[in-house]
C-alpha cells in the first residue's frame, strides 16, 4: 500500500489518502484501489489501516460512552435527557440507584428538568434512541462544579494517551474533572482560581488538539498562571 | 459607478465590461468557520458576490414526521438579503429563491454520507449578502465548505461555476450585466473524483457544440475553485497550528 | 397574540454559575457590571447598497445595509420623506432561529431601533421630500442578525446609526413625471447620532450589555437610547420582570455615558 498523504496532516473530504491494499478505518473511503478522506481531520496510518481523526463533528452516541446530559422531561416511567446528539435519550427510572415503583412526584424529585446528570450509555442502533443508565460509580446529578461544553471531536485529545492529558491536568489544578464522551466536561476546583485555570486549559486543548507539544504547553500555562502560584505556595509545608 | 447599460459586453480586444477574458473567473476568496453559533460555515466572495454559507446538524428532525428512517434530511434554504440587490428586495421568499434552494439541495445530495444518520435532519442555509451572477454557484462553492467545516460526512467538496454566451462568444463565471443581457446561462455544479454533475441548468439558446465547450469550461473552473476549497479548509488548522507550534520547545525522547 | 415564550430545558448548574459569578461583581467574561464587549465595527461593506456597516459586539454580529430608493409619501406626512426599518433573525445565526416572517421579537428589535432614528430626527424626513404629496425619497434599513451571542438591540442600533452616516445618495431631479437620480455621492442628510444602552437585571444586579448566556438568567431588559445631546429619544423594557424607581434612576445616568463612548466609536467607524 502506498500512502498519498502526510500522516497527522490535515486532510479534506475527497482526498486521496493511500492506494493499494489497505484496511478502511473510521471516516474514509474507497474507490476501487483508492482511499479517500469523508471529513476533515488528521490522517492516521495504523499498519495496513487508514483512517481519519475528525476535527469537528456532532457527538454520534456509542454503547458504553459516559455522558453528560441535561433532563428534559419527566414521564411516566423516567427521564427524556440532552446529550447533545441528534437522538433525545431515554434514561428510565429502573436504571437509577433508589427504592422501585417512584411515582411522578417522586421522579421530579430525583431528577428534575434543566439537572444535569452523568449517565452511560446502554443501547443505541440506527431505528431506537439511545437508552441510558444512572447506575454506577460516577454516575447520577450533577450538584456542583462548572458544567463546560467542548466539541465532541475533541474528547480524545483532553484524555490524552492512556489518559496522560487529563491526568496532568487534574494534578496541575487540583480538580476533579469528569468527561462525558460527549463534550460535556465538569469541573470541581478546590480553588476558585484552581478552577478557573483548569476552565482555560480545556478551551485551550480544544482550540489546540491538532497541534505538537499541547501538552508541554498546557502545563506551563498552569504553571504560569499568577495566582496559581500561590496556591502552589499556599499548599507546600 | 458602473455604466448599467453598457453598449458592447466585449470590447474590441475581446476583453469584457470588468477587463476579464472570456475564460477567466472573478477573484474568488473563501473562509471557513465565519460563524461562531453555527455547528459548520462558509464565506466567499467571488466578483462582488458576498455570500454566507451555515449548517446546522444532524440535528433531531423538528416536525418529527419529516424525518426519514435510514437517513438523514437535508433541507435547504436560499435566501437573498433586501440590500443586496440593485434595487431592495422583499425579505419574503421569492419563486426564484424557492427553486434555488430546491436545486442547490439536490447539488449536495449526491456528497452528503446521509446514511450515516438516520433520522435527523441537516439544515443548510445560504444568505446573499451581495449578489452580482452566479449566486447560486458561488453558493454551492461556500454550503459545501460549510457541510465539511461542520465535521459532517461527505465524499468530497463540491464546487460550481457558471458559463454564458456574450455576443455569440463562451464566457466564464458571468458577471450579472453579462447574465441580464447575455444570450445564454449555464450554471454547474461538479465533483471531481467522481466525475459527477450534481446541478445543470440552462436558460437561453445554445448549440450541441456550444454546450459541449461550455460544459468542459464550467468543469475545469469548479477543479480550480476545489483545490481553493481544499486550501482553505486546510488553512483554517494550519493557522492555529502554526501560531500554537511557534512556542514549542523540542520534544525531548526519553 | 403572544404568549409567554416557551423556554428550552433551564441548564440549571450553568445558570447558576452566571447568576453566582454576578453576585459577586463579576461576570463570566471577566467584564464589570457597566462595561461593553469589545466592539468593532466595519463601514462600506456591501457596495451595492447606499450604505451599510456590519458590527462585531463581543460575538454577536449584526449587518445592516441602507436602501434609498423613490415612493410615495404617507398622507398625513406629504412633506417627508419615509423610514421604515426591518429586521431579520436569520436561522443562520442561532440553532434556534427559524425560516419564516418576523416574530415578535424581531418585530421589536426593528420597532425599537426606528423609534432612536424618528424620535431624535437624526435623518431630517423633510429634506428627502422630492414632490409634496406625491414623491419622496424612501430609506429602508435593513438589519441582518448573523450570529447571536446577546444584545441584538444595541448591536443592531449601532450599525444602523454606523450605515445611515456611511449612506450614499445621488441627486435627485425631477422632470415633470419623471425622476432623474444623477449619481452624485453626497451624505444622508444626518442631524443626530442616538445610541442605545440595554442593560438587564439579574436578581437585584444591573449588568450592562448582557451576553447570551446572561439573556437567558436576565429577569428583565431595560434599553435607553440617548441623541447626542444627553436627551433619551426612545425606552423599551421587555421580559418577566421589573425595574425599581432606584434602578431606574442608575440606569440612566450610566446609559448617557456609554452612549456617549459608543456614539464616539461609530463616528470614528463611519469616518465623520
Amino acid at each position: 500500500m502506498v500512502v498519498l498523504a502526510e500522516p497527522r496532516q490535515v486532510v479534506a473530504p475527497g482526498e486521496l489518502l493511500a492506494e493499494g491494499d489497505h484496511l478502511l478505518g473510521e471516516n474514509s473511503y474507497k474507490i476501487g484501489n483508492q482511499i479517500y478522506s469523508a471529513c476533515v481531520g488528521l490522517l492516521e496510518v495504523d499498519g495496513n489501516r487508514v483512517s481519519v481523526v475528525p476535527l469537528k463533528g456532532g457527538y454520534i452516541p456509542h454503547v458504553g460512552d459516559i455522558v453528560g446530559g441535561r433532563v428534559m422531561d419527566i414521564g411516566l416511567s423516567g427521564w427524556t435527557v440532552d446529550i447533545l446528539a441528534p437522538y433525545v435519550a431515554m434514561l428510565p427510572a429502573s436504571e437509577t440507584e433508589g427504592p422501585r415503583g417512584p411515582r411522578r412526584r417522586d421522579l421530579s424529585e430525583m431528577f428534575d428538568v434543566g439537572d444535569m446528570v452523568m449517565a452511560q450509555v446502554l443501547s443505541f442502533d440506527r431505528t431506537r434512541d439511545p437508552l441510558l443508565t444512572a447506575k454506577g460509580p460516577g454516575l447520577g446529578k450533577v450538584s456542583s462544579g462548572r458544567v463546560i461544553q467542548i466539541q465532541a471531536a475533541k474528547i480524545p485529545r483532553l484524555i490524552g494517551r492512556k489518559g496522560s492529558m487529563i491526568s496532568m491536568l487534574k494534578r496541575e489544578t487540583g480538580c476533579q474533572i469528569s468527561v462525558g464522551q460527549n463534550g460535556i466536561v465538569l469541573v470541581w476546583g478546590r480553588s476558585p482560581e484552581g478552577e478557573r485555570v483548569a476552565v482555560e486549559a480545556i478551551y485551550m486543548i480544544e482550540r489546540e488538539a491538532h497541534t505538537r507539544g499541547l501538552t508541554d504547553r498546557i502545563r506551563e500555562m498552569i504553571a504560569k498562571s499568577p495566582r496559581m502560584e500561590e496556591e502552589v505556595a499556599k499548599q507546600a509545608p | 459607478m458602473q455604466n448599467k447599460h453598457p453598449e458592447k459586453l466585449l470590447d474590441e480586444k475581446g476583453l469584457r465590461v470588468d477587463g476579464r477574458r472570456l475564460d477567466q473567473l472573478r477573484p474568488v476568496r473563501l473562509e471557513v468557520g465565519t460563524l461562531d453559533k453555527a455547528n459548520g460555515s462558509a464565506y466567499i466572495e467571488q466578483g462582488k458576490n458576498k455570500i454566507l454559507a451555515a449548517v446546522y446538524g444532524p440535528r433531531e428532525a423538528h416536525p418529527k414526521h419529516i424525518a426519514l428512517p435510514d437517513r438523514a434530511v437535508i433541507r435547504c434554504r436560499y435566501h437573498m438579503a433586501p440590500f443586496s440587490v440593485d434595487e431592495r428586495k422583499s425579505p419574503a421568499p421569492s419563486r426564484r429563491e424557492l427553486e434555488l434552494s430546491k436545486v442547490i439541495r439536490e447539488s449536495l445530495e449526491p456528497t452528503v454520507l446521509t446514511d450515516l444518520y438516520p433520522r435527523t435532519t441537516i439544515d443548510l442555509f445560504v444568505e446573499i449578502l451581495q449578489s452580482d451572477g452566479g449566486s447560486r454557484c458561488a453558493g454551492i462553492t461556500a454550503a459545501s465548505l460549510a457541510l465539511a467545516d461542520a465535521g459532517i460526512p461527505m465524499r468530497e467538496l463540491v464546487a460550481a461555476c457558471a458559463v454564458g454566451k456574450v455576443q455569440g462568444q463562451l464566457a466564464l463565471d458571468l458577471s450579472d450585466i453579462e447574465d441580464k443581457q447575455g444570450e445564454a446561462d449555464l450554471p454547474v455544479a461538479y465533483m471531481p473524483n467522481s466525475n459527477l454533475v450534481t446541478l445543470l441548468q440552462m436558460d437561453g439558446i445554445l448549440t450541441l457544440p456550444e454546450f459541449e465547450k461550455g460544459l468542459n469550461m464550467a468543469i475545469e473552473a469548479c477543479k480550480t475553485l476545489h483545490t481553493m476549497q481544499r486550501e482553505a479548509l486546510k488553512n483554517k488548522y494550519s493557522q492555529i497550528r502554526e501560531v500554537a507550534e511557534e512556542k514549542e520547545e523540542p520534544e525531548v525522547i526519553a | 397574540m403572544s404568549a409567554t415564550p416557551q423556554l428550552p430545558p433551564v441548564a440549571k448548574l450553568e445558570q447558576k454559575t452566571v447568576v453566582d459569578l454576578i453576585a459577586k461583581g463579576n461576570r463570566i467574561d471577566e467584564r464589570g457590571h457597566d462595561s461593553y464587549r469589545p466592539i468593532t465595527i466595519q463601514t462600506g461593506v456591501i457596495e451595492k447598497a447606499n450604505g451599510s456597516a456590519q458590527i462585531f459586539l463581543g460575538k454577536t454580529r449584526v449587518l445592516v445595509g441602507i436602501k434609498v430608493e423613490t415612493g410615495e409619501p404617507f398622507p398625513d406626512t406629504p412633506e417627508e420623506g419615509v423610514l421604515t426599518v426591518n429586521a431579520e433573525l436569520v436561522p443562520l445565526a442561532h440553532p434556534s432561529f427559524e425560516p419564516g416572517p418576523p416574530d415578535e421579537n424581531a418585530i421589536e428589535l426593528a420597532r425599537v431601533i426606528d423609534r432612536g432614528i424618528r424620535e431624535s430626527k437624526a435623518i431630517d424626513l423633510k429634506a428627502l421630500c422630492l414632490q409634496k404629496g406625491k414623491k419622496v425619497q424612501v430609506v429602508y434599513v435593513d438589519v441582518y442578525v448573523l450570529d447571536h451571542d446577546g444584545n441584538l438591540i444595541d448591536a443592531g442600533s449601532m450599525a444602523a446609526l454606523a450605515a445611515l452616516a456611511n449612506a450614499k445618495i445621488g441627486k435627485y431631479e425631477i422632470k415633470g413625471d419623471e425622476v432623474i437620480v444623477k449619481p452624485d455621492r453626497r451624505p444622508l442628510p444626518i442631524n443626530n447620532y442616538p445610541v442605545s444602552v440595554t442593560f438587564g437585571k439579574v436578581d437585584r444586579n444591573i449588568i450592562v450589555d448582557p451576553s447570551l448566556e446572561e439573556e437567558q438568567v436576565m429577569n428583565a431588559r431595560l434599553t435607553v437610547t440617548i441623541e447626542k445631546s444627553g436627551s433619551i429619544c426612545a425606552m423599551q423594557k421587555g421580559g418577566l420582570s421589573g425595574f425599581t424607581t432606584e434602578e431606574l434612576r442608575k440606569i440612566v445616568h450610566i446609559a448617557v455615558e456609554r452612549a456617549a463612548e459608543n456614539r464616539a466609536k461609530i463616528l470614528a467607524a463611519a469616518k465623520i
